[in-house]
């Protein structure tokens, strides 16, 4: 399993060790954290829902891409659900390989797809009171997909 | 300002089905009853729905088990039907449907409802034939009650010429087939010929739904009986039914938890989710 959801605090230590080989000289991981700001707004917490059947479906599809086309050894994507205050961990991706090269690219490869591509929505709750579904309400019609992948980085 | 009345269903299936020669309410289309498909037609648009009946068809099977109003009012024909109703439940408005509307849908329901106006006696389509008030896919109002017992008085029978003098909202027709209604045998054959091979035969989908859509529908998930043939006539029905604020141009879909084109056959039992744009990470 490459893919999956938690409910609970992701712990990079547990995960990382998914990954081990004896083969692998290089491991590279991208941590997702929840943010204070967006698009000019104050966030307070963030909520994740996800199509669970599908999203898992997809984001092992997106796994087996990145092992498909890097020399790596093993990924691993952890992905939260619910509520989450900022600075908490929202995604954890993992990639080992023989070198760190393909490990960066990979990781890469994994983060953005996931982020483009998964059944997962976000959605912020502002200081002020407000809240919105990110990429579906506020100023959503004038981003494409994939810029918005890279403003939310 | 007063706000407008809740809306109820009421069924009408008290007629003596002289020309049918059989019971009208029995006849079946795809295996299932015309009572039982205008019951659950009604039933997805109000949140109480009831059948008018006669006293002497209370206890028909077909009819025992569901909420019955009976004819309370004397005489007989659907006015009656819906002064009872309306004695009943006096707050109420009803959306009164003949049972025999085989092609009756849930777009032209929607549309009537959306259309209400409740300071009128009525909201009622015109028919797509002769342009006259179509009596039996309408919205009746609490204040039509006295207004129908006066024109019974004297001597008032047909309910559409009622609508035709009084202070009711006409609408053009949503749907030009929808309120055929079917009288007799050679009738009842075309629809079924007419329904048969198409896509009309309604299937049971299930619908869940996250995120935005999820709000907006005011559910998780919910059982939906359409003649939907695609995901996008399935998603264009259930716009205008949850007001979704997404154009079709900004989501996916997904059947039986795998993305698919939105013009997918859909069969029955399908599971249909409506994917807004992503944001995870």
């Amino acid at each position: 399993m490459r893919f999956r959801f938690t409910t609970a605090a992701i712990d990079p230590e547990t995960a990382r060790r998914e990954l081990v080989d004896a083969a692998a000289g290089a491991c590279a991981s991208f941590e997702g954290w929840v943010r204070n700001f967006n698009d000019g707004h104050e966030v307070k917490r963030l909520e994740y829902e996800a199509f669970a059947d599908l999203a898992v479906k997809e984001g092992e599809r997106i796994a087996a891409e990145a092992l498909a086309r890097f020399p790596i050894r093993h990924a691993l994507c952890v992905h939260r659900i619910g509520s989450l205050a900022v600075g908490e961990m929202a995604v954890w991706v993992g990639v080992s390989s023989a070198h760190r090269g393909e490990a960066f690219d990979a990781c890469r490869y994994i983060i953005d797809e996931v982020k483009h591509r998964v059944p997962i929505w976000k959605k912020e709750h502002y200081l002020n009171g407000d809240s919105g579904w990110v990429n579906c309400e506020h100023c959503a019609a004038a981003r494409s997909p994939r810029a918005a992948v890279r403003a939310g980085d | 300002m007063s706000s407008a009345a809740p809306v109820f269903g009421l069924i009408l299936a008290g007629g003596a089905s002289s020309r049918m020669q059989r019971d009208k309410a029995a006849l079946r289309y795809g295996g299932r009853t015309q009572l039982d498909r205008a019951f659950d037609l009604a039933a997805r648009h109000v949140p109480r729905v009831f059948v008018s009946v006669r006293a002497a068809q209370a206890a028909d099977p077909a009819r025992a088990g569901k909420p019955l109003i009976i004819d309370a009012a004397g005489g007989e024909g659907p006015i009656v039907g819906i002064r009872s109703a309306l004695a009943e439940f006096p707050d109420s408005a009803w959306l009164v449907l003949a049972c025999d509307l085989p092609f009756l849908s849930d777009g032209t329901l929607t549309n009537l409802l959306r259309a209400r106006d409740p300071a009128r006696l009525a909201t009622a389509y015109r028919s797509a034939h002769d342009g006259l008030p179509e009596p039996l896919c309408a919205v009746w109002e609490p204040a039509a009650g006295a207004a129908l017992a006066a024109f019974q008085a004297a001597g008032g029978r047909c309910p559409r010429k009622f609508l035709s003098t009084h202070d009711a909202l006409l609408l053009e027709p949503f749907d030009a087939r929808a309120l055929d209604n079917v009288n007799t045998p050679e009738e009842y054959a075309a629809a079924v010929r007419a329904l048969g091979p198409m896509p009309a035969v309604p299937i049971q989908l299930k619908i869940q739904y996250y995120a935005l859509m999820r709000e907006q529908a005011g559910r998780s998930e919910e059982t939906v009986e359409t003649a939907a043939a695609t995901p996008a006539d399935l998603f264009a029905e259930l716009t205008a039914r949850h007001g979704f604020t997404l154009p079709r141009e900004r989501l996916k879909v997904a059947v039986n938890s795998e993305f698919c084109d939105w013009s997918r056959a859909l069969a029955a039992g399908d599971a249909v989710v409506f994917i807004p744009p992503v944001a995870g990470g």
